[in-house]
């Protein structure tokens, strides 16, 4: 080894030295690291509690070096709700896929936004169900295939994708909601400073945030990993556009 | 400290606040939307959490982050809202978490009524929600007892790390009784919370959670349930005897307010030369089943009868117990229908009837001097 | 000059840094780790020049990157 080195990229100390299970090139990883990077850079890992959903990320608490709670599927912003009015000074986040977030636990992150509760979700979209097998995600793209519209989502049938992000920014209590993704190295380093404005914003006590990251799932979606990645350049960025939705400097 | 007459919504509330629980959600539904208005005023005023969900779906898991912090917090609701509660209630236990729920009954199935009801015994003693675990369920009679049993239910909580559930019915809600609350109430020493999520400052991170993949691990933990409950059935049963003795003819099985509706009919047949008892669990698990057993084999019981609002729930618990020892009758009206004690008294002299053989001439129902 | 070290523990054999690796000098092992995933190495070490951008895209923080002098930093993160 070289005698005067300099380590500059590193795991970060909030996340412990398991090997995930999630599948290669899964970039929920990419995900994991970006919230640890968060809580070392903002010196809050001692203080947080994360809120692991139902789905593939349901055993996040094995990869993160700070208490967890484990929520019914979509519950977990009641479970953050809950927790943090009661100990406002520590810092929870909620870890959610689409379908924990947008289908089952649509009404806890509705109302949980609406009353501006002062935690973070961070919001993954894979546009599928990942842990049982690749089923229709309300946020299934038109004619994407899963097992459960196996002739591709009929809108018709199941209507459109679900825009969370949109969704949540019409509501009036102030919030900071973008919406970033991970399928490139430039979009990552994007996706990082967003997730960290958003823990910022908790730790000043400011208002609810919420980070949504298109991620990809190359075994549900049946593609190799870098596949994966330009298929979410090319359908996915189009019908979710990445961008700052709301922000609590500019709420009316 | 003086008594106070007060609803027993609010008596209820206000019990929770002197047991040191500084944290409610609700959501409104009749009829005991009344601890949710009282606790809007009150919690603020002890510096205490009060919020309303958006349903009782995401009560029942505010509930459960709230219990993450080892601090005391509760909720209350009726029927059709402790029915959504059941997914959270199951997680709780399973994560083993002390919290404690209260359930005003109404009548059901389904939106049902407003009215007094006892027709959630399944659902709350044999677990309302999926796998192998069980809440602590006491049920009060009276104002007072619903105070006393509620700052009980916080203690019980802790002592076991468990979900405590009281359920009463739509009277115990909404009647007016004088309550008295403890002066410096002190409680019995109760373990530390080793796991509550404090952050993981100079300690390894920690988990609340119940989702145990390992099939050894999962059945580990059901039985670590089991234990504890094996454990309140040694340490926890609590029944009330009224005007039980050699004399009675007929032993009546009853709890929460229908027990008291039973007391007033056995003090009228008592003064007819009726000789009838009362077995009121109070715990309805543990149930007191040796106790009851005890009390219903006696040679001079002739039949028990259990009487309940309901279609006859507890009654099969009665009926395991005695195990055709003597006979079990039922008699119930539900849906909100709260039987008189007129109505007790015929189903009493009828059952004499039935099991004594000899026409009993004291059959006219004489109109209850204390009703 | 700048390391790159890659733990074979680790990697899933995803590909996505090699893809991403503006210098082309990672490349897919020919032997398989004790899991049966082939892994990402540095195959040409002279010619990294510490971007990061392997360790940025890695799904399973299978990467560390040294380096000993002034760095050459494309992007601040």
């Amino acid at each position: 080894m070289v005698d005067n080195s300099k380590t500059i990229f590193a795991r970060p100390e909030s996340m412990t030295e398991n090997v995930t299970h999630y599948c290669p090139g899964c970039t929920h990883g990419i995900i994991h690291r970006l919230v640890a990077e968060a809580l070392d850079d903002l010196g809050v890992r001692e203080r947080t509690v994360g809120v692991a959903p139902v789905g593939c990320s349901v055993l996040a608490y094995n990869y993160f070096n700070c208490d967890f709670l484990e929520a019914p599927h979509g519950r977990a912003p009641a479970l953050a709700t809950g927790f943090k009015r009661l100990r406002p000074d520590m810092i929870v986040f909620t870890y959610q896929g689409d379908g924990d977030l947008a289908s089952i636990g649509g009404n806890e992150i509705l109302h949980t936004a609406n009353r501006g509760e002062k935690i973070t979700t961070i919001f993954v979209n894979n546009a599928i169900y990942g842990m049982t097998g690749g089923q229709m995600a309300p946020t299934t793209l038109p004619g994407q295939v899963t097992t459960t519209c196996p002739s591709g989502r009929n809108l018709t049938d199941t209507g459109y994708p679900l825009r969370v992000s949109e969704l949540l920014s019409t509501l009036a209590t102030p919030a900071y909601i973008e919406r970033v993704s991970v399928h490139t190295p430039m979009h990552i380093i994007r996706a990082k400073k967003a997730i960290r404005r958003a823990f910022e914003y908790q730790i000043e006590g400011r208002c609810f945030s919420l980070v949504e990251v298109l991620s990809t799932c190359p075994t549900n979606w049946g593609m190799t990993p870098s596949e994966s990645t330009k298929w979410l350049n090319d359908n996915m960025v189009p019908f979710f556009p990445l961008r700052l939705f709301k922000e609590p400097e500019t709420t009316a | 400290m003086a008594k106070i007459l007060m609803k027993g919504n609010e008596a209820i509330a206000e019990a929770a606040i002197k047991a040191g629980c500084r944290a409610y959600f609700c959501y409104p539904i009749t009829p005991q939307t009344e601890v949710a208005e009282y606790l809007a005023k009150r919690m603020p005023e002890v510096d205490g959490v009060f919020l309303q969900g958006e349903s009782e779906i995401g009560v029942g898991n505010m509930l459960f982050g709230a219990a993450a912090t080892g601090q005391r917090a509760f909720s209350t609701s009726s029927s059709p809202g402790i029915s959504l509660m059941q997914e959270s209630i199951s997680y709780m236990a399973g994560a083993q978490l002390p919290v404690v729920l209260v359930n005003i009954m109404r009548g059901g199935p389904g939106l049902g009524g407003i009215l007094p009801a006892q027709s959630d015994y399944f659902q709350s003693v044999k677990g309302g929600g999926h796998g192998d675990y069980k809440l602590l369920v006491l049920a009060p009679s009276t104002i007072q007892e619903s105070v006393d049993l509620m700052m009980l239910a916080f203690h019980l909580a802790d002592k076991y790390r468990n979900p405590v559930l009281i359920i009463g019915d739509g009277m115990i809600g909404q009647m007016m009784e004088p309550v008295e609350f403890p002066e410096n109430y002190k409680e019995p020493p109760l373990p530390d919370k080793p796991w509550a999520l404090t952050g993981a400052s100079g300690r390894k991170p920690q988990i609340v959670k119940s989702l145990f993949l390992d099939p050894l691990m999962l059945e580990k933990n059901s039985q670590i349930l089991n234990e504890k409950y094996e454990q309140m059935k040694k340490d926890e049963i609590r029944f009330e005897l009224y005007k039980v003795n050699p004399k009675n003819e007929i032993l009546i099985t009853s709890y929460g307010t229908m027990a008291r509706i039973c007391q007033t009919a056995i003090d009228d047949l008592e003064e007819r030369g009726i000789s009838v008892g009362l077995f009121r669990p109070v715990t309805l698990f543990p149930f007191p089943e040796q106790q009851l057993f005890k009390e219903a084999t006696r040679k001079n019981i002739r039949a028990v009868l259990t009487i309940e609002m309901s279609m006859a729930q507890m009654h099969e618990d009665v009926q395991r117990v005695i195990m055709g020892k003597t006979p079990t009758e039922f008699f119930g009206r539900t849906g909100g229908v709260v039987p008189s004690p007129e109505e007790v008294i015929d189903q009493i002299v009828g059952l004499l009837d039935k099991y004594s053989g000899k026409k009993n001439t004291k059959r006219s129902s004489s109109k209850s001097k204390k009703a | 000059m700048p390391t790159v070290i890659i733990d074979k523990n680790h990697c899933k054999g995803c590909e996505l840094c090699v893809k991403a690796c503006p210098m082309q000098v990672l490349a897919m092992s020919k032997d398989i780790t004790v899991k049966g995933y082939l892994y990402a190495k540095l195959d040409d070490p002279s010619r990294c020049i510490g971007c990061r951008i392997c360790a940025v895209t890695c799904p399973d923080v299978a990467i560390e990157v040294h380096v000993n002098g002034t760095v050459f930093a494309l992007f601040d993160y």
